[in-house]
């Protein structure tokens, strides 16, 4: 195993957030409290409790979701695909490291990144609404789990994207619409029938009822049916950034 | 002594169709300055490339000092530096930051010392804390080489370490270069500056379409496909060659007072021994002769316009 090469990449990736502290830290910050201020008082003000809890406090693991999986998402995905756009990514394969290696820094590194920011966010809300987390321990797994689930998922999108554009293209057209319809600022319990059906074909559901529950210890789907379908969809990032590295997809060709 | 690199029998098509490498075989000896020639697209990139672990092959083997490439490809990497041709660095990134960087991607312990001497050794150690965005394009290129040479590379491949740098810059690398070999590191060079190779090399190969067409030893490629020519001058200037030297295919200068004559010395019967008799018969007097081989860069733009005959192979 080549620690110091995970720790020499995981090291760099870890200055880069620093050094753009704005973009990767203040700026979801504010946007969040945005979220606070019209969701939670404007507009939730208005609306009565859902599942017996205040609007405000409902959406707080929506919204942490809706963080955590976009920026994991373009944290990994920037990560890996810069140094293929410069061309410094001739080093990385060059260097005595193994495609375990190299996931484990750059996901490490990405995951860290968003962890850090679901807490700061988690922080923030605490100043707007009151919290309660039943579970801390799930919350906590909830968190991670994702958090590196999504950055394997960028990390794929980082070695497929051929263009800045590509790069751009999921998170915005997939992600942000599943993580909108998938009950961040709504249960969907409160769905007509049919639609309630089609939700469930949405993943990212499961894991905004999974982080709820780990909050309110209240839930749209079953907690394991959350935890299964979270575990499912880090599997199938992993078999296809497994594939990727045996052959050499747009990396060694 | 066993080769430090093996190749044999790589070949390379790309998804596009298009064949890069096609059967290569090439051995690189321990300790050697090797130079391997070939004009734009020849496939010398293709071929460091897959050496140093960046693109795959098609097919064939390649070894580094016995570590095969892709089974044990820690123990063969880890003995190889490689200087691409393109000057790409992580631009936000300070010097000191990205040498070591590459120290530990290649495994190896923090040495801050070392990294000191690789920068000075560069001129590079003023530099240290400026990013690599606010280098010119000389102190990029010294940047890729101080990378390179972190973390203590046995084998140093240099991708046209040479082109588009000012001539300071070109001297320090070749001395840098000699210095590398004084320590025992194998170097090879890709370039199409000619001169470079005959300044430096110890083994020249030479690589055209995808197909090494020659590999020699630098002298001896020089004596084997070298044309000689023969410059005499003259006592008393000629208006022309006279008819009955035709066959030597002669050339004038246009004061007339040099006669120059072309040949090649592998051939068994070179005609200098004759056509000075002839001359003599002739009644054309000579004050002084001189005799010069022809440059690597001759023989390299022959070979290469010989694309019919790759027969002389020998890898």
């Amino acid at each position: 195993m080549n620690l110091r090469a995970i720790w020499a990449i995981y090291r760099v990736e870890m200055a880069r957030a620093l050094r753009t502290m704005l973009q990767s830290i203040v700026s979801p910050v504010i946007s969040t409290s945005l979220y606070f201020v019209v969701f939670g008082s404007a507009i939730g003000s208005r609306i009565s409790q859902i599942d017996g809890i205040s609007y405000g406090a409902f959406i707080v693991p929506g919204l942490i979701m809706l963080s955590l999986l976009t920026q994991s998402i373009s944290n990994a995905s920037f990560a890996i695909y810069f140094p293929k756009f410069v061309g410094s990514i001739y080093e990385l394969l060059s260097a005595p490291v193994s495609y375990v290696e190299i996931i484990t820094a750059y996901v490490g590194g990405a995951a860290t990144k968003s962890i850090m920011l679901g807490l700061i966010i988690l922080a923030t809300a605490s100043l707007f609404v009151p919290l309660s987390i039943e579970h801390p321990f799930w919350m906590l797994a909830f968190l991670v789990l994702t958090a590196v689930t999504f950055s394997l998922f960028g990390f794929i999108i980082g070695i497929w994207a051929k263009s800045f554009e590509q790069l751009q293209l999921v998170p915005l057209l997939i992600i942000t619409p599943l993580t909108f319809l998938g009950g961040s600022f709504y249960s969907i319990n409160m769905l007509p029938g049919i639609w309630r059906t089609v939700t469930l074909f949405n993943p990212v559901v499961y894991l905004i009822s999974g982080f709820r529950w780990s909050f309110y210890g209240k839930s749209d789907v079953s907690i394991g049916v959350s935890l299964g379908m979270t575990v499912v969809f880090l599997l199938v990032c992993v078999a296809i950034v497994a594939w990727i590295f045996r052959t050499g997809y747009r990396l060694r060709n | 002594m066993q080769p430090i690199i093996s190749i044999s029998g790589v070949t390379k098509t790309y998804a596009t169709g298009f064949k890069a490498l096609k059967e290569i075989n090439l051995d690189i000896r321990r300790g050697e300055i090797f130079a391997l020639l070939g004009p734009n697209g020849a496939g010398k990139t293709t071929l460091i490339s897959i050496v140093c672990g960046i693109v795959n092959r098609s097919s064939g083997t390649v070894t580094v000092d016995g570590h095969d490439i892709n089974r044990d490809y820690r123990a063969a990497r880890s003995l190889i530096g490689l200087v691409p041709q393109e000057l790409t660095i992580d631009a936000f990134e300070t010097v000191w930051a990205t040498v070591n960087y590459s120290r530990g991607l290649f495994g190896r312990p923090a040495n801050p010392a070392f990294v000191e001497k690789v920068l000075r050794d560069l001129s590079l150690w003023d530099k240290k804390d400026a990013k690599a965005i606010t280098l010119s394009g000389g102190m990029k290129r010294r940047l890729m080489i101080a990378k390179a040479l972190s973390h203590e590379p046995r084998i140093l491949f240099l991708d046209e370490p040479t082109a588009g740098v000012d001539v300071e810059l070109r001297q320090d690398m070749w001395s840098m270069v000699r210095r590398l070999r004084e320590d025992g590191v194998t170097i090879i060079l890709t370039t199409h500056y000619i001169e470079e190779a005959e300044a430096m090399a110890d083994r020249v190969g030479v690589i055209n379409r995808g197909e090494i067409i020659l590999v020699d030893d630098k002298a001896e490629l020089m004596r084997k496909l070298g044309r000689k020519q023969l410059v005499l001058e003259l006592r008393s200037p000629l208006a022309a060659v006279p008819e009955i030297f035709s066959n030597y295919a002669l050339e004038l200068s246009p004061d007339g007072e040099k006669l120059t004559y072309t040949y090649d010395n592998q051939s068994e019967r070179p005609g200098v021994a004759s056509l000075i008799r002839d001359l003599e018969a002739a009644g054309i007097q000579f004050r002084d002769l001189d005799t010069q081989n022809s440059s690597l860069e001759e023989i390299f733009v022959n070979l290469v316009r010989q694309e019919a005959n790759p027969a002389r192979q020998e890898a």
